[in-house]
């Protein structure tokens, strides 16, 4: 079975520094999946992200879509890619020329994709696109981007990516310069397209919470390596690594029962800088063993539906398939049943 | 976390208004806002962008630029009014007795300073007297209690990370022991492990200080997490203000409830509400209650008057015509996706 997107034994360095290490990752052709990628900055998220956009290419590995070689690919097949695989991006104000029309973000894929025959086809087009991230066209279309809140502007993006019809958006932090009260309606949008039109999402955030959510599974990484992967209530729910027990432990709960607690978790920046070839999270580890100092932990599978890189779980069996994604939960689409 | 429900408050905000002067006429940013604080409370302020609340953290600390203005009221720090002293005053106030955390400490740090350098300038303007070695010996006294190595004091701002940044400027906003901190969203560009370091500093530094704090943000979670009092600003009027607990398991403005609502949690998956509609623009807010147009429970008169804050439970206030004929709360409608397609 060819995977939608695959990365394949993916790593990025940029000199002596390692991005993302050793990444294998693949998502389904056939069942629309929403897959969460989580770490705090410089987990190497971000260059997930891009490698999967091909906007950079892996040091050694590769990723593929639908089969080829993202790097190697011919004029054609790289022009369906760029259709089919679409960004969102964090900053809602950066993407847009702050002179034409918004009009002009939704009207060029039409023309570079050639999607409508005539101006008329064109325009409802558009309008569609806009109606379905919640957006009225004629209160919207004709306005400058300053005239649009950050929230607008960032459904805006989605709708543009939404006009190609793609089959897969990456969405880096899309909402984490939104206020909280718009943030939940654009990422319902996005767990809609996922129902009504089939898109798999891949949501890079740093918000264990709203990954929780809208996703199936989700990724953890840590300072570039996978710390924890597999179904949300599993890791997120229930974390078995030591980092993603820190994450979960630490998002900011309105809920008084679940208190940070009093104690301080010690400030280890310093320390946790020292290089060291086995587990990277080693020197701000509170179970730090001597064998994980030189080592890096295989993918232990500790449960179902979830596996964790490190040797608390030397006991559990290691991960027959260096895919992170055997382990996924198949996207469960029961839960939108409420939607009109 | 002591505080004393009979002390004296230390800081009293009475009727502040602030006012950008646009081209549309004023955008009251801050309007008619009053609250006060007893020594080692912690308040947190939440808004939306646009609400005002930064606004009121630059006016606490009388840092208002043209093109805004102070238009009214007072901010009395223990009984002493900042917005009527002198210049020098005001000077010797700052930072000795009222202390801003800015939001994005990268940008409130002399890139071309040591750290240390920059800390005692600070100290040195309030106490010139001081020698050198009292003054490397408060640096160092100062690092420790933020959780800072000691020789972070010879490094410049731009080899620290983030949450070091943010360390340092809370050491330098707690060098005078103020009496009242203003942090204005203090961790928003930090990872949640940070956030969670630099929030416990902040509370475990203010609890040695006996400190109030004005906490400024938008995370619902994160104020919960740190305030004892939460008040809720919306269009520039304060609209609600109690009791931690109470704010979030019993919310009585419908935008707090909405608020509350909205957050998403990681017990239950469910489907994710907003808010609809957009807070309104500030030169032209609605006739009456400010939310009135995306109220799910507006009536008649919360077009026709502006409702004050009045007291609905013990300890907490709220700026609703539904109170008080409403003991019990009115149910609020379902916000399900129909409600919200559409809006502009």
């Amino acid at each position: 079975m060819t995977a939608l997107i695959e990365m394949r034994g993916v790593t990025k360095t940029y000199g002596a520094f390692t991005a993302l290490n050793d990444v294998t990752l693949s998502l389904s052709d056939t069942s629309p999946s929403m897959t969460a990628v989580a770490g705090e900055s410089g987990s190497g998220k971000t260059t997930l992200a891009r490698m999967m956009l091909g906007f950079i290419n892996p040091s050694h590995g590769q990723v593929l879509y639908q089969g080829k070689d993202v790097a190697r690919m011919t004029g054609a097949e790289q022009r369906q890619f760029r259709r089919e695989v679409q960004p969102v991006f964090q900053d809602p104000f950066d993407v847009f020329n702050p002179f034409y029309r918004i009009d002009h973000v939704l009207e060029t894929p039409v023309k570079r994709y050639k999607l409508a025959d005539s101006e008329s086809a064109a325009r409802a087009m558009i309008e569609d696109a806009l109606k379905r991230v919640g957006l009225r066209p004629q209160d919207t279309l004709g306005r400058f981007p300053h005239e649009l809140s950050g929230g607008q502007r960032q459904r805006i993006m989605v709708a543009r990516a939404v006009l190609l019809r793609p089959r897969l958006i990456v969405a880096d932090e899309p909402v984490s310069m939104v206020d909280a009260s718009l943030r939940a309606t654009i990422l319902d949008e996005l767990k809609t397209l996922n129902r009504e039109l089939g898109i798999s999402i891949v949501y890079i955030t740093h918000d264990l919470t709203t990954a929780f959510q809208i996703c199936d599974n989700i990724l953890i990484l840590y300072r570039g390596n996978v710390s924890e992967a597999g179904a949300v209530e599993r890791v997120i729910g229930a974390p078995k690594h030591p980092y993603s027990q820190l994450l979960v432990s630490s998002i900011p709960l309105p809920d008084l029962s679940k208190a940070w607690g009093g104690e301080e978790i010690p400030v280890s920046e310093a320390s946790a800088a020292r290089a060291n070839p086995g587990c990277k999270f080693a020197p701000r580890c509170p179970h730090v063993m001597e064998m994980c100092w030189d080592n890096l932990p295989p993918k232990y599978v500790p449960d179902s539906e979830r596996l964790a890189t490190c040797f608390l779980y030397r006991d559990a069996p290691v991960s027959a398939s260096d895919d992170v994604a055997s382990v996924f939960r198949p996207p469960n689409h029961s839960i939108t049943a409420t939607a009109p | 976390m002591s505080v004393a429900q009979d002390a004296k408050p230390i800081l009293v905000v009475e009727e502040l208004n602030v006012h950008y002067d646009t081209g549309k006429g004023p955008a009251k940013a801050v309007n008619d806002v009053s609250f006060s604080l007893r020594p080692g409370e912690r308040l947190g302020l939440i808004g939306e962008s646009g609400s005002g609340k930064t606004t009121m953290a630059t006016a606490l600390m009388r840092l208002t630029r043209a093109p805004g203005r102070i238009a009214g009221g007072s901010v009395k720090l223990d009984g002493r009014d900042i917005l009527k002293m002198s210049t020098r005053e005001l000077r010797e106030t700052r930072l000795r007795d009222i202390a801003l955390i800015p939001q994005g400490a990268m940008s409130s740090l002399n890139p071309v300073m040591r750290l240390e350098e920059q800390m005692i300038d600070a100290i040195v303007a309030h106490k010139p007297g001081m020698r050198r070695a009292e003054l490397d010996a408060r640096v160092q006294e100062l690092l420790k209690n933020v959780g800072l190595a000691p020789e972070v004091a010879r490094r410049y701002p731009h080899e620290l990370s983030g949450g070091m940044k943010q360390r340092a400027a809370m050491a330098i906003a707690t060098s005078l022991a103020p009496k009242v901190i203003v942090a204005d969203e203090p961790t928003s560009a930090l990872d949640v492990v940070v956030q969670r370091q630099v929030m416990q500093t902040l509370g475990r530094l203010q609890d040695g200080l006996g400190a109030a704090v004005v906490l400024i943000g938008h995370d619902m979670g994160l104020i919960a997490q740190f305030a004892d009092t939460v008040g809720v600003m919306y269009a520039g009027k304060l609209v609600e203000i109690g009791p931690v607990r109470q704010m979030i398991e019993s919310p009585k403005h419908p935008y707090t409830r909405l608020l509350v609502d909205s957050l998403p949690g990681i017990e239950v998956k469910r489907e994710l509400t907003g808010i609809p509609g957009l807070p309104p623009p500030l030169v032209d807010l609605p006739p009456g209650c400010s939310f009135n147009p995306r109220c799910p429970l507006a009536f008649d008169r919360c077009v026709r008057e502006t409702p004050l804050l009045q007291q609905v439970a013990p300890g907490q206030s709220a700026a609703c015509h539904l109170y008080p004929e409403h003991a019990a709360l009115p149910p609020l409608p379902p916000m399900t996706r129909a409600h919200q397609e559409l809006r502009p």
